[in-house]
This record gives structure tokens, C-alpha cells and sequence, in this order.
């Protein structure tokens, strides 16, 4: 399950977007979203997700569950 | 002093009253125990003063550095910097309206090609800006890339404008040498403590090095961080302001240690600022009824910190996008959408013909204090008095009474007429007439002033003020505020001497809150 963006509390303030290690985080339409393909949740490479650390609205980077929950390669 | 115990005593918000902080002032020796009439505040009001020419010449146009240059020059914002990366329980960068006027809210954002635009767009209009700052509305060192890169095009497009930066200090000590490199003379460092557990107060988190820290271990990397940063930027010349968040009952007190603390490394310029806190901001402070400071609170800190070190008090605490002189926004003529239609020419020979004569204004004006000040020398008295002016900038009285968006507050006495602070009040008159309301408003935001200056003032208000207390005084349209203000103050003490009137106390006055423009 990768993190999404809740769009509507998104300040759009573009925090995340220099922080994520994979280059998953782009604007879109005035706000800021999550390529589900591209986040692995910082596993491997933080202790932390950096869009939930970093962000200034709390609860807006979160799990997306609709999504099947990242799988590190083998 | 056991700063914790402080704290307990004085957070059930029953806050520090002046004594207190007169108590704390005591033992801090070697800052301001002399008050009122001591240090000029903000570089030197009457010139160069006892600055160093090479301090001078950085200060002397740059309006934030020196109070008296703000009467005459301007500065912008270009809103560059949208991401944070600490979270300050006084900000909430959410909020966005055209009408509020604090630090953290614009209306746009740019990216670095379009502020180089703005930045010769409001040049070519305005020829007294002399200073670009980038303040946010996040953290210029939280975007260090867009803030260098707008520095880069700005300083290749229009070398004579000043650069500066307000930053929280986090990331200071990573970026001092990109700082020096771009010629950046002027940084502004927000400190509001120097003690972590007052700290944790203030700041719910930090993000560092890849991780978030919460409590009294964000507030020390951050302090430990700042303070570095400070003597960094010292050492290599680089003049230092410092901003102080003024909040009651949680560092009010504390800031005179933090005035201690940067003024030992090196900072050229301590500006305590009032706490903004309304519910309708969304802040934490806000919402959970944490109050602002009175004004005669504010003044009785920023008297007591003054001594070897400048204190700012002109301070309007702007926007991240504000345009204009201090006190004046013009951000709205300059949207991006205006600004890139606009045919800009930029023209260095017309502004340095018009700042020149800006220059021969301001001397005359300095002239002017010069003359009435030996009027008043051998006179004698402890009275001091506030007067409060209504003025559109040059050092004149030259603002309608009606017209005044704020007052700029002079205490007068025997030493002659200095600025300390200014009061934001509502906009009087509405499409031609007046509103009780505001005027109220007025009269609580001068309360403590014995006269307010004008331009020009109706009958209605004007029989109102008297009964307030304060004497509405138009005679000096026009003329300079300090030679003004001296003359008038003259007039005063012969009256009292030959008893005519007598020398009655003022009372407190309240800093406004809220939106510019609430009546609209």
C-alpha cells in the first residue's frame, strides 16, 4: 500500500515533494500527488515516510488502502 | 533566574505584568536599564549617528535595518519559498486572504523567473525600492534552490537592490556560504527562545535530517542550530537581524535572555514582535485562546532590551508577498498576471536620480529635528508622553485623520521626539463617511497617547478624541513629524509649567488583531 495525498488539505506548499527518494511526488492541479507506482513507503531507504514527516497538515500523506501493500524486491 | 518556575507562575494566563519583566531586566546588566530615552532605536535615527561607515552604508536604504530609512525607502517580497520545515504554533500557512497581513500568508506563489520579473516590474514603478527579501512563505533555506536561483537572476538583472533572507535558522550553518557568495548582506533569524523546554512550547516539531523530532529535542536542535548559524553569518560580516515572537506567559520574560544571547554573537538588531493570535487564523496559539501582548507590554520588553543592542520598532510584521513601504501593501498591483503583461524597462539611472533626491528630503528633514531640538535644550523634565501620527511616509504629517490605515507612536521628552512603535487601526472611513466603530477602535489603539498629529481630522472625531483624552493636533500639516512633535511637546511643558494644564498619566492601549481591512 503506497501513501497518497489528500487533496483537500493539501497546502500545496511542495515540502514532500524534494524529500520523497524515489521522485514520486509531483503537482497536479494545484496540489501535490503520490505516483502509486513509484513509492515504496521509504522502506530501505528511511526510518520514516518523509511526505508524512515533512508535511505541515497532519493525517493528509497516508496509506493508501485501496492498494496492495508495497512488496521490497526479492 | 529559574526560567521553568517563570513559566509556572505566569502560564495560567495571568500574565508577566511590566514589573516582572523590570525585575528580569535588573539583572541583566549591560541591556537596557536605561529605557525610554536611551539608544535610538534601529540604526541611528538622526543619520550615521555613532554607526561605522561601512554598517551605514548597508543600513542606510534598507527600511527593516533602520527605522529612519523606512519613512523614505521600500521593500518586497517575492513569495519563492513555500515549503517549511519546522511547525510554529503561531502559523498557519493554510490560510490564505487577500486582506490578511501576516508573515507565512501570500496570495501566489512564484517561481524563480517570475519574481526576477516582479522584482524589475516594481523597481521600474516604484523607484525607492531598494530592498529585495525572500521571507517565506515557508522557509527560504527549507527551498534553498528557488531562493538562490532568484537571487542569481535578480542580482545579474538589477545589481543595486539590496538581497536579504528571513529564515527560522534550522538549516543556516548548511547554506552561510551560499549566503556570502550571493552577496547577501542582510539575514533575519527567528528566535523566539534559547531554553528547549520553552522551546517545546513554541514548536510542536521540526523535520532534520530525514526525521521528524518532536518536544524539548526539536527545540534544541533548533536552538543549537540557530545560535550557530548567528555566528557564522557574524563572523563573516554579514549583518544579523533577529525576530522574537512576543508571547505572554510562555517567552515574554525569556526574551530578555534571548536578547543577551544574540546580542553576545554578534546581532545587529533585535525585533520583538507582538504575538498574532486570532481563532479565525486556524493557529494552535489561536485556537486555544493564547492572548497577544498589550501595547505598553510590548514597549516595556522592547525598552528594557535597549541598551547596547538596536531594537527594531517599526515592524509591521508583513506578508511573504508585501510590496511597498513599510505599512503600505502594494503587492495587488503586482500579480503575476499583471506583472507578465507588463513592458519592463529598468532603468538604474532614473532610480538613482530619485533616490538621490530622497536623500536631500531626508536630510532636511533631519535639519528640521536639528533646529527645534536646540529650542528644547535647557529645558528640564521627567515627563515623557506619547503622541501618536498619522503620516504616508517621508517623515511628513501628511495623512487625513479618516484616511490613517496606522499611527506611527513618538515618545516625546526633554531628549527630543523618538519613534517606538506603531498601532494598526481599522480603516476609519468607509466610502465617505465615518463609523463609530472604528473610531472606538482608533481610541483603543492610541489610548495610551496624550495627542495624535494629523493632516486633517473632522469635527465628529475630533470632539471625540478630546473627550478620550487625547488632544487631535492639525496645526502642523504637512511639516515634519520630529520637529513637529518637539514643538508641540515644547508648547506642552510650558503649559504645565505655568499651570495652565496639568500632566495627567495615560493608560494601556490594545494591538490590533485580525484582518487589514475587517470593515470592508
Amino acid at each position: 500500500m503506497p501513501f497518497k495525498i489528500i487533496a483537500s488539505q493539501c497546502t500545496s506548499c511542495s515540502a514532500c515533494e524534494p524529500e520523497c527518494p524515489n521522485v514520486a511526488i509531483r503537482e497536479k492541479g494545484g496540489t501535490f500527488v503520490i505516483d502509486p507506482k513509484k513509492c515504496t513507503e521509504c522502506l530501505g531507504h528511511f526510518d520514516e515516510p518523509q511526505c508524512v514527516a515533512v508535511c505541515p497538515v497532519d493525517n493528509t500523506c497516508v496509506i493508501d488502502t485501496s492498494l496492495p501493500r508495497y512488496q521490497a524486491p526479492a | 533566574m529559574d526560567v521553568s518556575a517563570q513559566h509556572d507562575a505566569s502560564s495560567n494566563g495571568n500574565v508577566a505584568d511590566v514589573g516582572e519583566i523590570m525585575q528580569a531586566i535588573a539583572e541583566h546588566k549591560g541591556c537596557g536599564t536605561t529605557g525610554g530615552s536611551g539608544k535610538a532605536s534601529c540604526g541611528s535615527q538622526a543619520g550615521q549617528g555613532d554607526l561605522p561607515t561601512e554598517i551605514w552604508e548597508k543600513v542606510k536604504n534598507h527600511p527593516c535595518y533602520s527605522e529612519e530609512a523606512h519613512h523614505h525607502y521600500a521593500r518586497m517580497h517575492v513569495a519563492v519559498a513555500p515549503a517549511c520545515n519546522i511547525q510554529c504554533n503561531y502559523c498557519n500557512r493554510k490560510y490564505d486572504c487577500a486582506n490578511e497581513s501576516r508573515p507565512g500568508v501570500v496570495s501566489e506563489k512564484l517561481t524563480p523567473e517570475q519574481a526576477a520579473k516582479k522584482v524589475l516590474a516594481v523597481a521600474s514603478t516604484i523607484p525607492q525600492m531598494t530592498v529585495l527579501g525572500i521571507a517565506g512563505p515557508g522557509d527560504p533555506l527549507a527551498n534553498p534552490e528557488k531562493t538562490f536561483k532568484t537571487f542569481e537572476l535578480i542580482s545579474k538583472t538589477a545589481p543595486d537592490i539590496k538581497l536579504c533572507l528571513s529564515t527560522n535558522g534550522l538549516t543556516l550553518p548548511d547554506h552561510v556560504d551560499t549566503i556570502a557568495r550571493f552577496n547577501v548582506d542582510h539575514v533575519t533569524i527567528t528566535i523566539n527562545m534559547v531554553d528547549p523546554e520553552i522551546g517545546a512550547q513554541i514548536y510542536p516539531w521540526i523535520f532534520y535530517k530525514h526525521k521528524r523530532y518532536t518536544g524539548y529535542e526539536a527545540a534544541k536542535i533548533l536552538t543549537d542550530r540557530q545560535l550557530q548559524g548567528l555566528e557564522m553569518l557574524t563572523e563573516r560580516g554579514i549583518l544579523c537581524k533577529i525576530n522574537s515572537v512576543m508571547i505572554p506567559g510562555i517567552n515574554d520574560q525569556h526574551l530578555v535572555e534571548v536578547n543577551r544571547a544574540v546580542k553576545s554573537r554578534g546581532a545587529f538588531l533585535h525585533n520583538i514582535m507582538p504575538l498574532i493570535s486570532s481563532p479565525e487564523h486556524g493557529t494552535v496559539f489561536g485556537l486555544n485562546g493564547q492572548r497577544g501582548p498589550s501595547a505598553q507590554e510590548l514597549k516595556a520588553l522592547q525598552d528594557s532590551c535597549e541598551g547596547e543592542m538596536n531594537m527594531m520598532r517599526h515592524c509591521r510584521q508583513c506578508r511573504a508577498d508585501a510590496v511597498g513601504l513599510l505599512g503600505e501593501d502594494r503587492s495587488a498591483e503586482f500579480t503575476t498576471e499583471k506583472i507578465m503583461a507588463m513592458e519592463v524597462k529598468y532603468d538604474a539611472e532614473t532610480r538613482k536620480a530619485y533616490q538621490e533626491k530622497v536623500e536631500e528630503e531626508r536630510i532636511a528633514k533631519v535639519a528640521a529635528k536639528q533646529e527645534e531640538l536646540a529650542e528644547l535644550a535647557g529645558a528640564s523634565s521627567d515627563i515623557k508622553v506619547l503622541a501618536a501620527v498619522a503620516t504616508k511616509g517621508s517623515g511628513l504629517i501628511n495623512e487625513h485623520f479618516g484616511h490613517a490605515k496606522e499611527f506611527q507612536v513618538y515618545e516625546l521628552s526633554t531628549a527630543g521626539a523618538k519613534f517606538v512603535g506603531h498601532r494598526r487601526v481599522d480603516l476609519y472611513c468607509q466610502g465617505g463617511y465615518g463609523e463609530e466603530d472604528s473610531l472606538e477602535t482608533i481610541i483603543r489603539a492610541i489610548n495610551d497617547c496624550h495627542a495624535v498629529f494629523v493632516a486633517k481630522i473632522g469635527g465628529c472625531p475630533k470632539g471625540d478624541l478630546i473627550k478620550a483624552g487625547i488632544e487631535p493636533v492639525d496645526q502642523y500639516a504637512h511639516e515634519f513629524i520630529e520637529k513637529s512633535a518637539i514643538a508641540w511637546f515644547k508648547a506642552y511643558l510650558d503649559k504645565i509649567n505655568n499651570g495652565e494644564i496639568e500632566h495627567v498619566e495615560r493608560g494601556d492601549a490594545a494591538i490590533r488583531q485580525g484582518a487589514l481591512i475587517s470593515a470592508a
